[in-house]
């Protein structure tokens, strides 16, 4: 790297220019990366958090909306219940629906039916976990919406009531609204259409004919991989793993595919910047190459010397670019669906890293060709 | 001058070289044979295009002949490959360019350390170099703050940097003054008379020829003696 630390301080202005413009990519792939981890935990978060393994679907149901779209009797829910490799099988209830606070606020929530005593119960930040017929306890997001501990719940059209009971730990959304859970056989009787107006009473949850759940939530034994295939051919369903039931979730194949291929396109735009410089770089210091050539230098020598340049070009600048993007992501409005996560802005950085070298290293790789015989008789 | 107990520095034996394809085909090199015993400093002369160039690039291991034989030190090396041709440039020869041809980027004692890393060679002096050929007070100077004759000394220290036994010059004396001229040359006379090493010089400049053992004419591709020396 002798030559390559001389050259980048030399030369600081050129490399500075394009420094500015890894950086600013680097700033885009930061926000991207944000809004990408945003989207995703908005869309999807209430599934993330969630012990399963994988969500059972009726058979037949399409992937968009799929949650909202299936429908599972007890008898399939018995089959997954019994079905080898297995630890636990669990119905649950997934409803988007409109209500109003008792003090007239208007409110959007996405209704997890779960056993109260399952493993799909969430852990509480704060309150009490499920159990009261009427209790909900929703994402911790939901405060900035105006909910707290005993805040109730008017749900339009049925005008039942249900209660804040407890906050989930961290985000719990789906589809970009908040998860409120509560006991499935609540649920059952909100979905059923039979449910009177007020708090859900005992009584009329036991009285309510409809065994149907949304999904069958499966949780397999440790270090056994159930046959699903098997399973679903015999439960009458179709089996997602958890990472593949996010695509059922309202809009999310849509969003993320959208981001990805900006990102996509972000990434390639790194690589060819990077190699346009570089091959300029490398064509204004072919008489300068010829000339370390015929002195004796190998083509080995130069390129791993180039290639040092561009990784500390790209490495300095990606750097600064990330901590921008970071400093620019800290200012975002509440509103707006932004997350940033370490793990997201490592990978993205790293591919920025990495993509950009590989430019550069398509365009040094013109050193080889550099005759050192054009070193004779040259000017300079 | 020759040792009979030691190879020749140089020794060209009938190469020949054409350059080009189809109409625009010419001889480079005609033939040519050319003994350069050690400590000596040889002059090439002759017009733009009589091959001087071509004599310099299969002399330094840059170029093969398409025929004959290129021997330094009794290494044949018109056989070495491209990886094994640079290794023994960087070992055996020393080059001085036209103008220097410094890297931009790099100071007049980081020229001579960036040729000695790349050679591995931890016992040079590059310090002691400049000194030697009176840059020593611009060795923190880049070739954009010195002057031609400046750059050319530079040059020279950076050729001689790894102790070769070889010193190909090409046009030293291209861009500078008369004074300039003969101060350079002057340097390389002294550099092969006092620690063996064999120069072969090519140049235009006829004033600077005073100093050289030997000086040969080329002409077409073709080396003789000249008919007159000025």
């Amino acid at each position: 790297m002798f030559l390559a630390v001389r050259e980048l301080r030399f030369a600081r202005g050129r490399f500075t220019l394009m420094g500015i413009v890894i950086a600013l990519i680097a700033v885009l792939v930061v926000l991207l990366s944000g809004l990408s981890s945003g989207l995703v935990n908005d869309g999807v978060s209430g599934l993330k958090s969630m012990q399963a393994t994988a969500f059972a679907f009726d058979s037949g149901t399409i992937t968009d909306n799929a949650f909202s779209r299936s429908l599972v009797d007890q008898k399939q829910l018995a089959s997954w219940q019994a079905a080898e490799g297995v630890a636990k099988a669990e119905p649950m209830g997934v409803s988007i629906v409109n209500g109003e606070t008792d003090a007239k606020k208007q409110v959007d929530l996405t209704l997890f039916g779960v056993e109260p005593d399952g493993f799909l119960s969430p852990a509480v930040s704060s309150g009490s976990r499920l159990h009261a017929p009427a209790g909900i306890v929703v994402s911790e997001t939901a405060k900035d919406a105006g909910l707290a501990l005993g805040t109730r719940v008017t749900l339009d059209r049925t005008n039942v009531e249900l209660t804040v009971v407890g906050f989930t730990k961290g985000q719990a959304t789906f589809g970009h609204v908040d998860v409120a859970y509560l006991p499935v056989d609540t649920w059952r009787l909100i979905a059923s259409g039979t449910a009177k107006a007020g708090p859900p009473a005992r009584a009329e949850i036991s009285a309510a004919d409809y065994d149907y759940s949304s999904v069958v939530a499966i949780k397999a034994e440790d270090g056994v991989t159930p046959d699903f295939s098997s399973i679903d051919s015999t439960a009458g369903t179709m089996t997602m793993t958890r990472t593949a039931a996010f695509n059922a979730s309202p809009g999310y194949e849509a969003e993320t595919m959208t981001l990805t291929m900006i990102q996509v396109f972000l990434y390639a735009i790194c690589a060819l910047v990077v190699g346009a410089f570089f091959t300029v770089w490398t064509i204004q210091r072919t008489h300068e190459i010829a000339v370390l050539r015929a002195v004796g230098a190998s083509a080995g020598y130069l390129l791993r010397d180039s290639l040092a340049q561009g990784a500390i070009l790209l490495i300095g600048f990606t750097a600064v670019g990330v901590a921008a993007g970071v400093g620019m992501g800290a200012l975002m409005p509440a509103a707006m669906p932004f997350d940033l996560e370490a793990g997201p802005i490592a990978f993205a950085s790293l591919l920025t890293v990495v993509l950009g070298i590989i430019g550069a290293a398509v365009a040094v790789l013109r050193i080889s060709r550099v005759d050192p015989i054009t070193a004779l008789g040259g000017q300079r | 001058m020759t040792d009979h107990a030691t190879p020749p520095a140089l020794e060209i034996i009938a190469a020949g070289l054409e350059l080009g394809d189809g109409d625009a085909r010419v001889t480079a090199l005609d033939n040519v044979t050319l003994t350069v015993a050690p400590g000596e400093f040889v002059a090439i002369v002759g017009p733009s295009g009589s091959g001087k160039s071509s004599l310099l690039a299969i002399a330094g291991a840059l170029g093969k002949p398409d025929s004959g034989t290129v021997r330094i030190h009794g290494t044949d090396v018109t056989t070495l490959g491209r990886s094994a041709a640079a290794r023994f440039r960087l070992n055996t020869i020393g080059f001085v360019f036209q103008s220097g041809n410094l890297i931009p980027a790099l100071t007049a004692v980081d020229q001579l350390r960036l040729t000695a890393r790349l050679a591995k060679n931890r016992n040079a002096d590059p310090l002691g170099l400049l000194e030697a050929v009176g840059m020593s007070h611009r060795a923190g100077n880049r070739p954009g703050q010195l002057s031609g004759g400046e750059r050319q000394r530079v040059g020279i220290a950076r050729a001689l940097v790894n102790n070769p036994t070889l010193l190909l010059v090409d046009e030293p004396t291209a861009a500078l003054d008369r004074a300039r001229s003969h101060e350079v040359v002057r340097l390389l006379a002294d550099r092969a008379h006092r620690s063996g090493v064999a120069v072969v010089m090519v140049t235009h400049d006829r004033d600077v020829l005073e100093h050289c053992d030997r000086v040969l004419e080329m002409t077409d591709g073709r080396l003789s003696e000249p008919a007159l020396v000025v």
